[in-house]
């Protein structure tokens, strides 16, 4: 059984069909990379995958399950973690309490209003800023960050409750080239603990990355295969190559 | 330099200005719990009377202030019916002293917090319970509508004393003890409103807090996280229905009887200036809202008999569209209002702890 299955899923936003008919299967473990040229449906379907959107057809399960009229919110809790394409940390609280928002979020109220947990998870928030390198600026407002580094405080945030699947929307959009080599050493080592969909424009990127890669293009898949397969396939390199 | 650079630049810890939402709040509830003393050692007691009660009155108006400061600094929920709890309350215990006699204050206050709790509850669930976000003006209207309807119902039923509203002539009673207005029920709701001030303290820099903090800034974000947004907001609505509820019950003996425009619009409104004239998301602000305003006006109303509104109104303008976070924002940095929720009193920098 596929950790996530995505079935004949359709979305449409007035006459324009954003997703037809897209089928995608992520396994576990697996880093599964989606790109495509613009308006081709990548962020679409990662919504659609997260709850932020609602398909008007098709299947969507996680672990069996069907998922596709779920909310955002019981999509996290069933194991399900998203870092959105704008970054979108909490700017007005310390970068320690982005992470601590994050982990607390399956724990009932009553216990988050006797702060039964704080202690506990002490240990936990600085080891996940630790392994994303900004454990320094624990204390300082996320607001005040460099843009790079709030993105790592996103996945960092995405990654913290331990999700099954993570769903990155393009991670490092808007980043310099050392800060994209220093976020794929940032994800590799991820993979032992949870299967991923990233979503990317640069193919460099998340060829190095991705067990599997799909093409989208003009809301339907274009392609599915390794990285070797998708680099030599003559559609992609029509389409996409030439496109982007 | 942009807000958030000078808001971390003042970050507790670094610039001493850590301590000063604290230091206020000592300051404002010591100077509550010493002012009959002071004043009837400079005044004797007969001539302190006045201000005594009139200060009791104050701080049962407390109770409305910090329940729509719950309601909107931390829930983002721009209540206009906050009086519907406070004054609802308030009919239902009157109501129990005319027709059943009852005045202890052992079931006075139970059932005025029950009475905001459900009412806050119900009228939270109908607002908050769509498929979709509500917006800020849905709650808005749906709130004083709420408000709107139980000043009218109160004005048209006969049973709750019509436009008169309803006197309650029997005291408040602890065991056999009556607790007339004046200096024993002057230390009972300041005796309340420190236990719901430090539990509510308690609650917005509790792990709690720092969920609200994070609906307050990206609402729409927190649901990704895996929090059941309207859930965490209803509860909110529902505790400041509670708190509410316990000022109205306590208000209407105090002022021995209640009247329709208690639950309605206008009363509802007093909270929201209250609120934004002291500044909301602190709890201290709204207090020091009501006590302002209404020192202001009883004082002003003397000298002024023909200005006092304008003069009021027009301060409170000026509050309101300078000083958005109120009078408390003149002195508390941003950071510290919305404050931090990691383990308390630890410098993490020079933290050698092993975990």
């Amino acid at each position: 059984m596929a950790l996530l299955e995505v079935k004949s899923v359709c979305k449409s936003y007035g006459q324009l069909k954003a997703l037809d008919k897209v089928n995608l299967n992520i396994e576990g473990q697996q880093f599964h990379g989606l790109i495509g040229p613009n308006g081709s449906g990548k962020s679409t379907l990662l919504k659609c995958i997260a709850g932020a959107e609602y398909p008007e057809e098709g299947i969507l399960e996680f672990e069996g399950k069907d998922i596709k009229k779920t909310s955002p919110a019981d999509r996290a809790r069933n194991g399900m973690s998203l870092k959105f394409q704008i970054t979108s940390v909490f700017n007005q609280l310390s970068v320690y309490d982005n992470i601590l928002l994050s982990l607390q979020a399956t724990q009932p109220l009553l216990r988050l209003a006797g702060s039964q947990s704080r202690e506990r998870l002490d240990s936990k928030v600085m080891e996940t800023l630790t392994e994303f390198r900004i454990e320094a600026r624990a204390d300082d407002l996320a607001g005040v960050l460099s843009h790079g580094e709030q993105q790592w405080l996103e996945i960092a945030m995405a990654l913290a409750p331990g999700p099954r699947l993570l769903l990155l929307d393009e991670p490092t959009a808007g980043m310099s080239p050392e800060e994209r080599r220093l976020t794929g050493e940032l994800l590799r080592p991820i993979k032992e603990r949870c299967s991923m969909l990233i979503v990317e424009h640069d193919l460099e990127f998340i060829k190095d990355l991705s067990d599997v890669i799909t093409v989208l293009d003009q809301g339907q898949v274009l392609d599915s295969g390794t990285p070797k397969q998708i680099e030599n396939s003559e559609r992609v390199k029509e389409v996409y190559l030439t496109r982007v | 330099m942009t807000i958030l650079n000078r808001v971390a630049a003042a970050r507790p810890g670094t610039s001493g200005r850590h301590s000063r939402l604290l230091t206020i709040e000592i300051l404002v509830l010591v100077l509550f719990a010493l002012m009959p003393l002071v004043l009837v050692l400079i005044w004797g007691e007969d001539d302190s009377f006045f201000w005594v009660v009139f200060t009791t009155k104050v701080m049962l108006l407390s109770f409305l202030a910090l329940s729509f400061d719950l309601a909107w600094g931390y829930a983002g929920l721009m209540s206009f019916g906050q009086a519907l709890f406070f004054g609802g309350s308030g009919y239902v215990v009157a109501v129990m002293s005319r027709d059943l006699g009852i005045s202890s204050v052992f079931i006075i206050v139970p059932m005025g917090t029950l009475v905001g709790l459900i009412l806050a509850a119900l009228l939270g669930a109908f607002l908050l319970s769509g498929s979709k976000t509500p917006s800020i003006i849905f709650i808005a209207f749906g709130t004083l509508t709420g408000s709107y309807a139980a000043e009218r119902l109160a004005r048209a039923w006969y049973y709750l004393g019509g436009q008169n509203g309803v006197s309650v002539s029997k005291a408040m009673t602890i065991g056999d003890m009556p607790l007339y207005e004046g200096f024993g029920f002057y230390y009972l709701a300041l005796g309340f409103l420190l236990i719901v001030y430090i539990g509510c303290r308690f609650l917005v820099r509790s792990q709690f807090g720092l969920v609200l903090a994070g609906i307050r800034e990206r609402e729409e974000r927190i649901a990704f996280l895996g929090y059941r947004v309207q859930l965490t907001r209803a509860l909110v609505f529902a505790l400041s229905g509670a708190i509410a509820g316990l000022g109205g019950g306590l208000y209407a003996f105090h002022e021995g009887f209640v009247w329709p425009a208690l639950m309605g619009p206008l009363t509802s409104t007093q909270a929201i200036l209250y609120g934004l004239f002291g500044g909301v998301s602190t709890l201290i602000g709204p207090i020091i809202g009501v006590s302002g305003i209404e020192f202001a006006t009883i004082i002003l109303i003397d000298y002024l008999r023909d200005y006092w509104i304008i003069i009021l109104g027009f301060l409170l303008l000026l509050v309101i569209m300078f000083r958005p976070t109120g009078l408390v924002g003149l002195l508390v940095s941003e950071r510290e209002r919305i404050g931090t929720f990691g383990r308390p009193g630890v410098d993490r920098k020079s933290d050698t702890r092993g975990d």
